[in-house]
């Protein structure tokens, strides 16, 4: 660096702040807030903790309980009074139907409405009054869906406590959920492919099913999933429904009889017996990892075809 | 490196000495000196990108609170470096205060906001009488005096910029650094600020960030102009802006980029 | 952009010049047409679902609750102190319901929103990003087990705990079942109250530290009050949902009802009520069949107030930052 250039004139003398500093008017305690600052910091790291540590445990004493019953024995067999003999399979059965027709009456008419919602309803009071109206349904205590369903589908149409009854319960219980997921991942698709469509002369439903839906489906379908794993692990509903206690056949068609995973775990932890809460805990392993792969399922599918527009 | 270093006469409050900042190992500011005197308004100048903004927010440590940004070189401010061990920001940011591009109140009262940074730093004498003076300060007094508790948020944007103002002056910093307080405000709001400015010099160093040179050569006593991270040239304001040394400079001026 | 804003009118057809053929249909024009006017029309009936779900939920409630309220006085129902449906003693007050979901519920929200406030203070202002995007998803898989097992997780390995804490704890209590159900709601508390929090203004914290205020402070001095019409509706959706949750107070809480205070005694709620009441062999069309309906409009009303106070709060006096 050359030499400083020195400014020719000499400012002014200034006279003293006008402002008084006196440093005493203000205690900053800058140690104590520090101090204080670093407890806090360790309260909301172990509040968050807290929750992993309780999932831990949690799945330790599932675990250490159930383990040593998990065998194909126990896959296969069926409900006895007996721990040694008691299986699962009709609740594994009746669980995996109830899943494939909650799916089945569940997909269509949540995507449906919200395709109605995203792409067709004028912003009108009355879209307003139906999204408020999902909206409260998502908050509704799952066993006033089951008293629902049983007034409506046992009851009043004669489906008897059948899967059928049971589906159509669960179904409208997770109809909010992929109503709001599959809204959320048709509004992600740009406008501009819209346009684009409607450009090349295709009328609104063209567009949408050609053009918008495929785009949206990795979101609608991860979405689905995520609702229909919760319809998995179900009991409160089911048990309003008629999920019967002692099941030992396995259903063959939607009218017949059932029980899922969830009842029988209830079932189970209901009975005197000890031996039965350690069948629980073996049935909660199989229902965790149903769940697990579900999940799994779901969040591979977002990763992989989740696009960034 | 600045051909031309300016060495400004007085004491001295804030200084830079071969200041770097690197965002990710991209360099911000690139081993900046410069001398900033005690109760002048200092300004920064240069096309967006220049790093003025990143100098600024040495001076008070806001960069700590961005991730991935590394400081080298000295900060001083009184002789002290600001970036020594034995600092405390929360300390540094009591003394220096600093007003934001856009108004950011809080969604509180106006009262509220004025004595938010008091009441955190312990004040221990009479609250009402500080508000009062903060607002008296920062010209805004007599246009909130009948509603203290109103919110802060239901002011137009150079009344708010002004709470800002007064906000930072509660806490009674030495220093006050601006960063193109006027930029997001209308002209007859601008105007205001700028009055402002020229009254706070009495008591408070000021620097101020601005891409508006007219209000540099307005407000300023000296001016810096920066490029890509590096100091051109600094001198006093009348001077640089009629007779600058460097081309760079001469050519940002005259409205050749920018 | 999507929805109505691009949508367009089906373009109808363009007009011919004159000497132009006319062919027939050309694309298939009318025919399209009128397969959207049908698609239309179905997906209406989609969304009409959703309109009958509630109108459903709520007729099913009314007409058997009416039943139930032509023999049994309103005001006995709501007042009463003594529910005793299935005895010969038939007493239909239904306060010992309320207060076993109250305390239950009151006891968990205790629990869950602290942990759940603070863990949201952690995800949004401490966090490195890392640990964020390990953290979240590990508190999601808390709202995702089904509420049987945590059911038994508070029979078989909380239960016993407390027994050995306070000896004078029954084997069925609702201070086990609200414990789990407390952690079960964190994620909750924690998930929404960060959403309020994120939505804050970098701004806003910039200007708190630059007066010098230190990260806890600008964390629960600026950050959690301009966010906290979104806590608090977080708190009271969290509440709501803990007065509707059946299974883990149907496993642990207890099956008979009883009005106290006491969290170490068991306890029937509302939820645990309907639920076991359904698995016995009440007949379609009695007084103890149709109390089913009426507890459940019970509990239907009073989440169905909670949810519309959260979002009456959530809209009110969401802070505006502009």
């Amino acid at each position: 660096m050359s030499m400083p250039e020195r400014s020719e004139e000499r400012p002014p003398e200034r006279p003293h702040p006008a402002v008084q500093r006196d440093a005493s008017r203000f205690a900053p305690r800058l140690r104590q807030r520090a101090r204080f600052g670093t407890l806090f910091h360790g309260a909301t790291f172990a509040a968050t903790v807290v929750g992993v540590v309780v999932l831990v445990v949690l799945l330790y004493d599932v675990i250490t309980d159930g383990v040593r019953h998990l065998s194909w024995d126990f896959l296969k067999g069926f409900p006895s009074r007996l721990p040694a003999r008691a299986g699962i399979l009709p609740a594994l059965v009746g669980s995996v139907w109830t899943l494939v027709l909650t799916a089945v009456i569940a997909f269509p008419l949540g995507v449906g409405t919200a395709i109605w919602l995203e792409e067709y309803a004028p912003a009108s009071r009355w879209k307003k009054i139906v999204e408020t109206n999902i909206s409260n349904l998502a908050g509704v205590p799952s066993i006033v869906y089951g008293i629902l369903g049983l007034a409506v589908f046992v009851r009043y149409m004669v489906m008897g406590r059948s899967i059928l009854a049971a589906a159509m319960t669960l179904a409208l219980l997770i109809l909010p959920v992929i109503i709001i997921a599959s809204q959320e991942a048709i509004r992600a698709v740009p406008g501009s492919i819209r346009l684009g469509a409607y450009a090349l002369g295709a009328t609104r439903w063209e567009a949408i099913r050609y053009h918008v839906f495929p785009l949206a489906l990795p979101g609608i379908l991860t979405g689905t999933i995520l609702a229909l794993s919760r319809a998995v692990g179900e009991a409160a509903p089911l048990i309003v429904v008629g999920a019967l206690a002692f099941v030992p056949f396995v259903p063959t068609g939607p009218l017949d009889q059932f029980t899922v995973l969830p009842i029988q775990i209830f079932n189970w932890i209901n009975e005197a017996k000890v031996e039965f809460h350690y069948l629980a805990a073996a049935a909660i392993l199989v229902l965790l990892a149903v769940l697990l792969t579900m999940n799994a399922a779901a969040i591979l599918l977002r990763n992989r075809y989740s696009r960034r527009f | 490196m600045a051909k031309s270093k300016f060495e400004p006469t007085g004491a001295i409050e804030l200084e830079a000495r071969n200041l770097s900042v690197l965002y990710d190992s991209t360099p911000a500011v690139k081993s900046i000196s410069i001398r900033i005197p005690d109760r002048r308004v200092v300004a920064f100048i240069g096309p967006s990108g220049c790093g003025k903004s990143t100098l600024l927010r040495c001076f008070n440590r806001m960069n700590d609170l961005v991730p991935g940004a590394r400081v080298e070189g000295e900060a001083l401010f009184q002789g002290t470096n600001l970036y020594g061990p034995e600092v405390d920001p929360v300390d540094v940011r009591r003394r220096i205060g600093m007003v934001f591009q856009k108004p950011n109140p809080f969604p509180k009262s106006i009262y509220d906001n004025v004595a938010f940074g008091p009441r955190i730093n312990g004040f221990n004498g009479n609250m009402d009488e500080l508000v009062e003076q903060s607002l008296r300060k920062a010209a805004l007094w007599d246009e909130v005096k009948d509603r203290l508790n109103a919110s802060a948020l239901a002011l137009s944007g150079g009344q708010q910029q002004r709470l800002c103002i007064a906000r930072a002056l509660a806490v009674e910093p030495e220093v006050l650094l601006m960063d193109e307080p006027a930029s997001a405000l209308d002209p007859i709001a601008t105007q205001k600020i700028e009055d402002l400015i020229y009254q706070l010099k009495q008591d408070y160093t000021v620097v101020i960030v601005t891409h508006n040179m007219q209000q540099a050569a307005r407000v300023s006593d000296y001016t810096a102009f920066l490029y890509m991270g590096e100091l051109v040239e600094y001198g006093e304001t009348n001077r640089l802006f009629t007779n600058p040394v460097e081309e760079r400079t001469e050519a940002y001026i005259t409205g050749r980029f920018g | 952009m999507g929805g109505s804003s691009s949508r367009t009118a089906d373009p109808g057809a363009v007009p011919r010049r004159q000497g132009q053929e006319r062919t027939p249909d050309p694309g298939g024009l009318s025919r399209r047409h009128r397969r959207e006017r049908w698609i239309g029309a179905l997906l209406i009936l989609c969304s009409a679902v959703s309109i009958l779900t509630t109108v459903g939920i709520v007729a099913v409630l009314l007409y058997e609750s009416l039943g139930f309220f032509r023999e049994i006085s309103p005001i006995t129902f709501l007042t009463g102190t003594e529910w005793s449906p299935q005895y010969t003693s038939r007493q239909y007050g239904v306060l010992p319901l309320v207060t076993g979901s109250v305390v239950i519920a009151f006891i968990a929200a205790a629990i869950a929103l602290p942990i759940g406030l603070l863990a949201a203070i952690y995800l949004s202002e401490y966090a490195h990003e890392r640990a964020r995007r390990v953290l979240k998803p590990v508190l999601e898989i808390l709202a995702g087990i089904p509420t049987v097992v945590y059911g038994y997780f508070a029979l078989t390995f909380v239960t016993p705990i407390l027994r050995s804490i306070w000896p004078g704890t029954e084997f069925f209590n609702g201070l086990s079942a609200a414990v789990v159900m407390g952690i079960m709601i964190v994620p909750m508390v924690s998930s929404l109250s960060e959403d309020a929090m994120s939505a804050v203004p970098r701004a806003l914290r910039e200007g708190a530290y630059a007066l010098g205020a230190t990260k806890y402070e600008v964390a629960t001095r600026t950050v959690v009050p301009a966010a906290l019409s979104g806590i608090i509706a977080s708190f009271i959706l969290a509440i709501s949902r803990a007065i509707g949750e059946t299974m883990i107070v149907t496993i642990a809480a207890g099956a008979q009802a009883k009005l106290t205070l006491n969290p170490l005694e068991s306890m029937q709620t509302m939820t645990a009520y309907i639920a076991q009441t359904s698995m016995g062999e009440a007949s379609q069309g009695s007084v103890e069949y149709r109390t089913i309906f009426a507890v459940g409009l019970l509990l239907f009303a009073i989440t169905l107030l909670m949810n519309i106070i959260s979002g009456f709060v959530l809209r009110r006096f969401r802070e505006v930052y502009e």
